[in-house]
């Protein structure tokens, strides 16, 4: 069965492209525009890889890390944040957050699909 | 694996991203509407920020540069903004302004394909600049006197803007062709343990073995000392340590690479030796901040032990059988006890929904301003007028139905007729339902306003205060799209022309501030716009003098005062002594009368001298569907739009006139009114041509002169489904579309305008030739062929 990874951005263009370049690889991808959603649709659904964006409304990607480090179903899922190169804070804030690595945008789809291979084998 | 991974991979997206921008640069002009006026709350400051963050992100994706740069600068500012480091002041307002014109130009350059000129935008680069380095003083906390805090920050915000640009997207350096590297294969020996705070991130040790094994040969040793006793084990803590010997044709890069995300989560130890076994470098440099991937990297000083390797036997042939066993070992081991088990996801059974929901519950959901949640999605429009369409031709088959099932009277009363009835019950509540995923508030429109005002009230140094009521109120897509212009022209001409200036109104005993009320509001299936000023009004003399001079009006003529009012809507007409660049040049508010009146809608002002002006416009909700009255002309049927009608009169014979070109007038209230003969305009036998014989239905003209329509007798009024006429078959002069009746014959909608210069063409031919235009007859037949 293939895996499955839920991508969190409030940016629908960022959103279709790593689904896209997921897809593109055969994995499963399931999309929410922001924290809230992707909580709500992870719902009784589990899966192998978080990738979230860290600017969104209602709830921001470093609450999400958290809201999901402190749940015991998403204690072991592998989370990536999705980050703009000038932002070394917030590599930092997710990763006290709980964050297992960090995905800098703009990415081309080998980058990518290489760091989702390093966390979801 | 991925299709053309190689030539812009994510070229199909720039459509979204573009429809994205403008969605997020009509939310940015509200929000700094919002910002200037002070109604504002920290989160608008947040979604600006994440507006043009969203935008610089998209941007790097496809390499507009120019985008990327010139969004990073702004999004820096917005940074320290909603950090609080600056305060909202009016300059730094005007700052935020300027940048988004910037920001939207620069888009519609990326869009366009253009390249934007070197130097454009630098006015607003610069002045951002200035507040970052606290040269404005309003904005930043120091006034910039102390030239240190000046240099402290310029070095901050050069630290910031010295970031790099995208460039062309690199190779990939996921799989470089080794026979591009170095040809020598290196040896590194990496000592790595991993410590308890790795697994709380989710990293896992196989796939990091997995990954460096991936780069070369390998020897493993693992350390399994540490291990305690099954009983004293702690199913979350970390007790292996490994020790890897390299061999790889890999730079030390890649194998940092390798322990990217749990650098700080273990003890790293990576060496490299040469031949002799001799140590020659321990680089444990923490200058990978970034690597040439730009892609980061945390160093802690402390996380590689410097130099604690300074000569490392390299494992000798005798061990190397000990080494590949234990590098088994390590694998396998490395995939069950190093996970606690208590958090592996496969191993605790799946949390009930209720957990989840709970976990959600105390997080504040989206709220529109009254409250309530909202939840969309995102639709193609093409997908939404297919769908309209569609039930466009069921509500068609429906009444056709419908009407064989009235015909037949031994169903009527049945179960077949209830079965109707509640049929087209549903399939008018469908109907409704469909045409309203189309509709949208006129909010988008309605928030671009407050901007237009601003920058012209400014401009003509006028205090005006905008109020806008019922921005919520809904009406079609293509209704709202058409709506800008007409409104912002709108706009323009009552700050223009309407309102006063602050001495001016203060003389004429006002406060010094005008104000405009914008509102919205569903009346009778129409939607209701209105804007109205308290400005000084209409000035009639003028208009009327200037009316006469240009030949709108005959010199002899007497208007009522509302005539004269509505005179500012004939072509080519302006009152301003002289034309400005907001609402002058005199092509104004016949362009918005035109733009309303193609959308089946209409203007009128109405003005109280001294007082102010209010504008009305009147518009379907739907360019789908219009109601029509059906008139029967000849043997042919007609639909005339409900909304252009005024009245519908049966003339006397002694208020029917001849006139000497040809054709008829009939005179009502005292006014004469041009009849036109559809009948004879399209030359269908039978019809009648005696106004005192037919019926004669006035409709306003876009002109807004009031016409007659001679026809034979009503059929009713319906609402019918707008089919194009030019994607179906022609444009056809005096048809504006075409319908199908329950029937399923095919009716055509009447263009009034059109019909009236038929008529013009249709006496000319009469009186050279004698004879009907024969191109137009039976037009509905031949349609109907089609």
């Amino acid at each position: 069965m293939s895996k499955k990874i839920l991508a969190v951005d409030d940016s629908k263009t960022m959103r279709d492209m790593v689904s896209f370049t997921l897809k593109g690889a055969g994995y499963d991808v399931l999309v929410a525009d922001d924290g809230v959603n992707a909580l709500s649709a992870l719902v009784g659904e589990n899966v192998d890889l978080i990738i979230t964006d860290v600017n969104m409304p209602n709830m921001n990607g470093i609450e999400l890390v958290q809201k999901l480090r402190g749940d015991p179903r998403f204690r072991a899922t592998p989370i990536l944040i999705l980050t703009t190169e000038s932002d070394d804070g917030i590599k930092q804030q997710g990763r006290a957050a709980g964050a297992t690595g960090w995905i800098v945008k703009p990415f081309v789809p080998e980058k990518l699909l290489k760091i989702v291979g390093k966390v979801c084998a | 694996m991925l299709p053309a991974a190689h030539d812009d991979p994510f070229a199909q997206f720039k459509a979204t991203f573009f429809e994205e921008c403008s969605e997020l640069l009509a939310d940015m002009e509200q929000n700094l509407a919002d910002l200037e006026s002070g109604d504002y709350e920290n989160e608008t400051l947040h979604a600006i920020f994440r507006a043009v963050h969203s935008i610089k992100a998209g941007a790097g994706a496809f390499s507009f540069l120019r985008l990327v740069n010139f969004s990073h600068k702004f999004e820096f500012l917005l940074d320290e903004l909603r950090e609080g480091h600056l305060s909202v002041a009016p300059n730094l307002v005007e700052t935020l302004f300027r940048a988004s014109d910037v920001l939207s130009d620069l888009i519609g350059f990326a869009q366009n394909g253009e390249v934007a000129d070197d130097a454009y935008g630098q006015d607003a680069l610069d002045q951002i600049e200035n507040f970052l380095t606290g040269e404005d003083g309003a904005g930043a906390g120091e006034p910039a006197s102390s030239g240190q805090a000046s240099a402290q920050a310029s070095v901050k915000v050069s630290g910031r803007a010295a970031f790099q640009p995208v460039t062309e997207p690199k190779a990939t350096s996921a799989a470089p062709d080794t026979a591009t590297a170095e040809n020598d294969t290196k040896h590194f020996r990496i000592e790595f343990t991993p410590r308890e705070a790795m697994y709380r991130h989710a990293n896992e040790p196989l796939l990091i073995i997995r990954e460096l094994k991936g780069l070369g040969r390998t020897e493993t040793t693992i350390d399994t000392s540490r291990l305690p006793s099954l009983q004293a084990m702690e199913p979350e803590d970390a007790y292996f340590s490994w020790v890897f010997d390299l061999w790889t044709t890999y730079d030390r890069e890649e194998i940092d690479e390798v322990f990217e995300f749990v650098v700080d989560d273990c003890d790293l130890t990576i060496v490299t030796l040469d031949d002799e076994d001799q140590v020659v470098a321990v680089d444990v440099s923490p200058g990978h901040e970034e690597d040439d991937d730009g892609f980061g990297f945390f160093v802690e000083e402390g996380a590689i032990k410097e130099g604690t390797v300074t000569a490392v036997p390299a494992a000798t042939p005798a061990t190397t059988l000990a080494t590949t066993l234990a590098t088994t070992l390590a694998t396998t081991l490395a995939a069950t006890p190093a996970v606690p088990a208590a958090t592996r996801p496969d191993a605790s059974p799946v949390a009930p929904a209720a957990d989840a929901a709970a976990m959600a519950a105390p997080i504040p959901t989206r709220r529109t301003t009254d409250g309530l949640k909202v939840a969309s999605i995102r639709v193609e429009v093409d997908r939404v007028d297919r769908l309209v369409n569609m039930v466009g031709e069921l509500v068609i088959t429906q009444s056709m139905l419908a009407q064989e099932v009235q015909n037949d009277e031994s169903k009527s009363g049945g179960r077949v007729a209830t079965g109707m009835d509640e049929l087209s019950m549903h399939i008018r509540e469908l109907q409704e339902n469909v045409m309203s995923i189309r509709m949208q508030p006129v909010k988008s429109v309605f928030s671009r306003m407050p901007r237009i005002v601003r920058d012209v009230s400014k401009k003509l140094d006028k205090k005006v205060r905008l109020v806008t009521v019922g921005e919520d109120t809904e009406v079609d897509k293509t209704v709202i799209e058409e709506l800008a212009d007409p409104l912002t022209h709108m706009i323009r001409n009552s700050l223009d022309h309407g309102l006063e200036t602050p001495e001016e109104r203060l003389a004429a005993g006002k406060s010094e501030e005008g104000t405009i009320h914008l509102s919205a509001e569903h009346r009778g299936g129409r939607i209701i716009i209105e804007i109205i000023d308290d400005g000084r009004g209409i000035n009639r003399e003028k208009v009327l003098s200037l009316a006469k001079e240009k030949g709108v009006v005959a010199e002899d003529a007497e208007l009522s005062d509302n005539e004269i009012d509505n005179l500012i809507f004939a072509p080519g007409f302006s009152t301003a002594d002289e034309v400005t660049d907001l609402s002058g040049r005199g092509v104004g508010m016949d362009v918005v009368r035109r733009n309303i009146q193609s959308l089946g809608g209409r203007v009128s002002v109405q003005s109280f001298p001294g007082r102010g002006t209010r504008f009305q416009l009147t518009l379907p909700l739907t360019l789908a569907v219009l109601d029509g009255m059906i008139v029967g002309v000849a043997d042919q049927k007609y639909v005339i739009p409900i909304n252009a009608i005024i009245e519908t009169v049966r003339p006397p014979a002694k208020d029917v006139e001849q006139m000497v070109g040809g054709g008829n007038v009939i005179r009502i209230r005292g006014e004469y009114i041009h009849v036109l003969p559809v009948a004879s305009i399209f030359g269908l036998k039978g019809g009648i041509t005696d106004p005192s014989k037919g019926l004669v239905i006035l409709v306003e003209t876009e002109g807004g002169r009031t016409v007659g329509l001679l026809v034979d007798a009503l059929a009713g009024q319906q609402q019918v489904v707008i089919k194009s006429l030019e994607t179906n078959y022609k444009a056809v002069e005096g048809v504006a579309s075409a319908t199908i009746l329950g029937n399923g014959s095919v009716c055509l909608i009447l263009d009034i305008d059109g019909l009236s210069k038929m008529k013009v063409q249709h006496d000319t031919d009469k009186s050279s030739r004698g004879s009907g235009n024969k191109n137009e007859k039976d037009i509905g037949t031949k349609v109907a062929a089609e």
